[in-house]
């Protein structure tokens, strides 16, 4: 096994975004799609923080998007919540194959 | 100069009316609606007047010569510099003439028609129309671009279209409106070609920088008119004849001439109004409106106007002769005074002593509104007495209708230029022109106007002469005052018009034209003139069978003439059988099969595809976001490895 | 081979094999914990590269924020013991092969690209260091963005709470 570096973390950020996107074409249940999203996200996170650390030490640009990031995942996942929990109310189910109403 | 912006109130008083009555007539105005557009009219009749008089007698004249005054100018749509469609009021003589004579004809038949047109289901509507037709041919006449003339020359096709076809429950009115718009149509899309071609090559729609480009000899624009040809002839002269036959389709000239008697399908003081005085004299208005371009540039064209008005009026003479109905006779016989008008201009030069033609075609054209106009509304009260526009139901009125039966009579004697009514005056003065220019014309003339005499008094014997006609039962008389005031109006006008100098107002250069008058000249004419009026006498006095006789020992021509030459029949074999069949069919199928065919091949195509690929909106979001990243791994991969 | 090797590899397996498991996993509430195991192991990763004062944001507002959130909703929305929805099997196949492919596109971009690391001297991502040069209003400073998104947190928390309110019943 070899030192790891730039790449293998690229390698595990791209499996991770992949294994999220694998999840929300495959899930049915709206709050595990919303899971993959969280690991679609964190992969990227963690590119931003190995170019960061590999590639530009001199700068912390990585860092901020980083926090950002996070920042607005937060956001994201609460007014997704927000919006699950509301139409589980109005369909009893958080099913995403029942909500079609935007069909042609 | 004082102020003249009030003469655009003018035209926009009718207008006004127009609105007025058109949009709350029926519901507001429904017995009053004559008397608003009588009083509108009289107004404007009034400030025509005011304005004639300060015109030719004020400020119209510096250093002896009568300017071209632009009141009001607005420039409305700008092509390019120079090139624009402008809002403008021009005053010169001819324009000031005319505007008398328009409020003056219009304000008669307005006044006429609150008698003649009462109890009218559509009576508002009926005046709406008319202030709407005396709006567009009053901005016609003071119009200082020539674009738009073209507007208001198409409103006065509009409004005409209205008139006659106000009584739209007869299929024969539905049928001649739609012919007379048709044809001036026909003849306008002419009118409209060569103002392109005026403009392109002068560089302006403006009346007074057009005359002035294509006139001044040493101008670049009149050169390169001039140089370009087609055909053999050159491009201004392709514009002016263009031009030319948009007025001649207004005008009714040979052989554009097939609407007017069937627009006698109008109501009488429509016909007055609009198919005797004004707006068939808007051909005669726009060629003398660019006389000098006529005139000094293009020799060929004016005398082509000339030929062509000259046969117009012989061939209407003719017809005229041998039409029984009434009303018809006047519009022949409007169609030959005004090929009287054309010709008269197309003899005529330009400025001084050889500008004769062109004073006395204005000349005409204004004794002709009043007497054509006088006999239009004298031929509406017989009719409205015996309910009939056939001579063979007409006969001894003259003990009915004194009135109407002397005002016809002065009219009469007036068109057959028996001095000393206006005809004499005016067509004296075209023989005259006409015989100092082009000795064809005079001799074609001269007959022709022993024929207008001829069939003038025909058709005043065969109304108020002759036999006795079957009055039945009670008659309701000639009408009040508003039906006779505007006869007695009209009939002054006839009787008297022709004593005023008319050379010192209108001249084709704005200078004094001293008309002389030769006494051994104008024995020729008014001898034939009487000579028509004997034979007539003679003929149709008393009831007897010569005239049958002379018609059938004439039975060829008279049945020709009688059948108007066969021209109607001519245009309806051209349309039916060439033009339909030929071209119509064809276009007809391809438009179907091919055209259609097309067009519903895309529909059904745009249709079965969308059938098809609408399972893809299926609203499910996680198919969406495949078809995303399908779409873009399909993007990297071109951009990455196709197109580097 | 050093034991920071190893953790790193460690590392990796934790993250890669509970993420997969988080998506698979058909029972909703293992889903949520394999996510936080992913979710830590990223954190850890942070650490592993030196950056501790994300790595403890990581664990903050992800583990002790979202996935709390997540597993709420999931108490709010979830039958107790049932098993998820199963997916059509092409869908799967079907899923599994497009983000396949996007993985290997991409890994073969990644793989065939030469980064080039620069030669200035590098910064110590202290905390203090981040917070001087994220607040700050110089050429680096990321004041702006920082208040927008601050902003952005107000209106995401106003829009949850407009959302998720009960419409009152209305008087008809």
């Amino acid at each position: 096994m070899m030192e790891p570096g730039l790449y293998h973390i690229l390698f595990i950020s791209t499996a991770l975004f992949f294994i999220g996107v694998y999840g929300f074409f495959t899930r049915r249940n709206l709050v595990t799609m919303l899971m993959s999203i969280e690991l679609v996200l964190n992969s990227v996170n963690l590119n931003f923080i190995a170019f960061n650390k590999y590639l530009w030490p001199n700068r912390l640009d990585g860092v901020f998007f980083t926090i950002f990031i996070i920042a607005i995942a937060a956001a994201e996942a609460a007014t997704a919540i927000a919006i699950i929990i509301n139409l589980y109310r109005s369909h009893r189910s958080i099913d995403v194959e029942n909500a079609e109403e935007m069909k042609y | 100069m004082p102020n003249l912006t009030y003469i655009a109130l003018i035209p926009l008083l009718p207008l006004a009316g127009f609105l007025l009555l058109g949009i709350f007539g029926r519901n507001y105005f429904k017995t009053t609606s004559g008397i608003i557009g009588t009083t509108l009219l009289l107004i404007a009749t009034v400030l025509a007047i005011y304005t004639a008089y300060g015109y030719f007698f004020e400020y119209g004249k510096v250093a002896g010569v009568y300017q071209k005054l632009v009141p009001l100018h607005y420039t409305w749509l700008e092509f390019s510099k120079g090139v624009s469609i402008d809002m403008g009021i021009i005053l010169d003589p001819i324009s000031v003439m005319m505007l008398v004579v328009v409020t003056f004809v219009s304000l008669m038949v307005h006044i006429y028609s609150l008698v003649y047109m009462k109890g009218e289901e559509r009576f508002p509507t009926y005046y709406a129309f008319l202030g709407l037709f005396t709006f567009s041919m009053l901005g016609l006449v003071v119009s200082s671009n020539i674009f738009q003339m073209y507007i208001f020359w198409e409103l006065v096709g509009v409004s005409s279209f209205l008139l006659i076809g106000y009584y739209y429950d007869r299929p024969s009115a539905v049928a001649a409106c739609k012919k007379a718009f048709i044809v001036t149509r026909f003849a306008d899309a002419g009118f409209l070609i060569g103002i392109l071609i005026l403009s392109f090559y002068s560089g302006t729609l403006d009346f007074n920088t057009l005359i002035q480009k294509l006139t001044s000899p040493d101008s670049v624009e009149l050169k390169n008119a001039v140089a370009a040809s087609f055909l053999g002839v050159s491009a201004l002269t392709w514009g002016l004849v263009l031009v030319f036959i948009g007025g001649a389709g207004k005008s009714a000239m040979f052989p554009l001439h097939i609407w007017l008697p069937d627009a006698m399908e109008g109501p009488t003081p429509v016909s007055a109004l609009i198919h005797a005085a004004t707006m068939v004299v808007a051909g005669v208005f726009l060629v003398a409106r660019l006389f000098p371009v006529f005139a000094i540039s293009a020799p060929e064209a004016l005398n082509l106007v000339g030929y062509v008005g000259a046969i117009s009026a012989l061939i209407a003479a003719v017809i005229a002769c041998t039409q029984t109905d009434i009303k018809r006779v006047l519009a022949y016989s409007t169609m030959s005074q005004i090929g009287f008008m054309m010709f008269a201009l197309g003899v005529s030069g330009h400025g001084g002593e050889n500008g004769l033609g062109y004073t006395a075609s204005m000349f005409h054209l204004f004794t002709h509104a009043m007497f054509k106009a006088l006999l239009f509304l004298g031929a509406g009260s017989v009719i409205h007495f015996i309910h009939s526009n056939e001579m063979k139901d007409m006969g001894g009125l003259r003990k009915y209708l004194p009135i109407t039966h002397i005002t016809f009579l002065i009219a009469c004697l007036a068109i057959a230029g028996v001095p000393p009514f206006a005809g004499f005056f005016s067509k004296e003065e075209i023989l005259l022109a006409a015989y100092q220019h082009n000795s064809i014309i005079y001799y074609v003339a001269l007959f022709t106007s022993g024929l207008t005499a001829f069939y003038m008094f025909r058709l005043y014997f065969s109304i108020f002469w002759n036999k006795k006609a079957d009055i039945h039962g009670e008659h309701h008389g000639e009408g009040g005052f508003a039906l006779l005031m505007p006869l007695i109006l009209l009939a002054v006008g006839a009787a008297a018009a022709g004593f005023i100098p008319f050379g010192n107002f209108v001249s084709s250069d704005g200078t004094k034209l001293e008309s002389a008058f030769h006494l051994q000249f104008s024995i020729l004419p008014v001898a034939i003139g009487l000579i028509g009026i004997f034979t007539a006498m003679w003929l149709y006095k008393k009831k007897n069978d010569k005239p049958d006789k002379i018609a059938a020992s004439l039975s060829g021509l008279y049945k020709a003439a009688y059948r108007k030459f066969y021209i109607d029949e001519l245009y309806t074999f051209i349309t039916k059988k060439i033009l339909f069949n030929l071209i119509g069919r064809p276009a007809a199928w391809f438009d179907k099969n091919i055209v259609d065919g097309l067009v519903n091949a895309t529909g059904k195509a745009t249709q079965t595809i969308s059938e098809k690929i609408k399972g893809m909106q299926s609203g499910k979001v996680q198919q969406y976001a495949i078809y995303f990243l399908i779409g873009v791994i399909a993007l990297a991969v071109l951009f990455i490895y196709v197109w580097k | 081979m050093s034991g920071s090797t190893i953790i790193f590899y460690l590392l990796a397996a934790l993250i890669l094999v509970s993420g997969a498991m988080s998506v698979t996993s058909r029972q909703i509430f293992r889903a949520a914990i394999y996510l936080l195991f992913s979710l830590i192991g990223i954190a850890g990763m942070f650490f592993w590269l030196q950056y501790e004062f994300i790595a403890a944001v990581q664990i903050v507002v992800y583990v002790g924020g979202i996935v709390v959130l997540i597993i709420f909703s999931i108490f709010l929305t979830q039958q107790a013991g049932e098993k998820l929805a199963k997916q059509k099997l092409g869908r799967q196949v079907f899923s599994a092969l497009a983000a396949f492919c996007g993985f290997a596109l991409t890994l073969l971009q990644v793989y065939q690209h030469d980064f080039i690391k620069t030669t200035a001297v590098a910064i110590e991502p202290t905390v203090s260091n981040i917070g001087n040069q994220m607040l700050g209003v110089n050429d680096n400073g990321y004041a702006l963005p920082f208040e927008v998104v601050s902003i952005l947190l107000l209106a995401a928390m106003i829009g949850c709470i407009v959302i998720a309110m009960k419409s009152k019943p209305e008087a008809a």
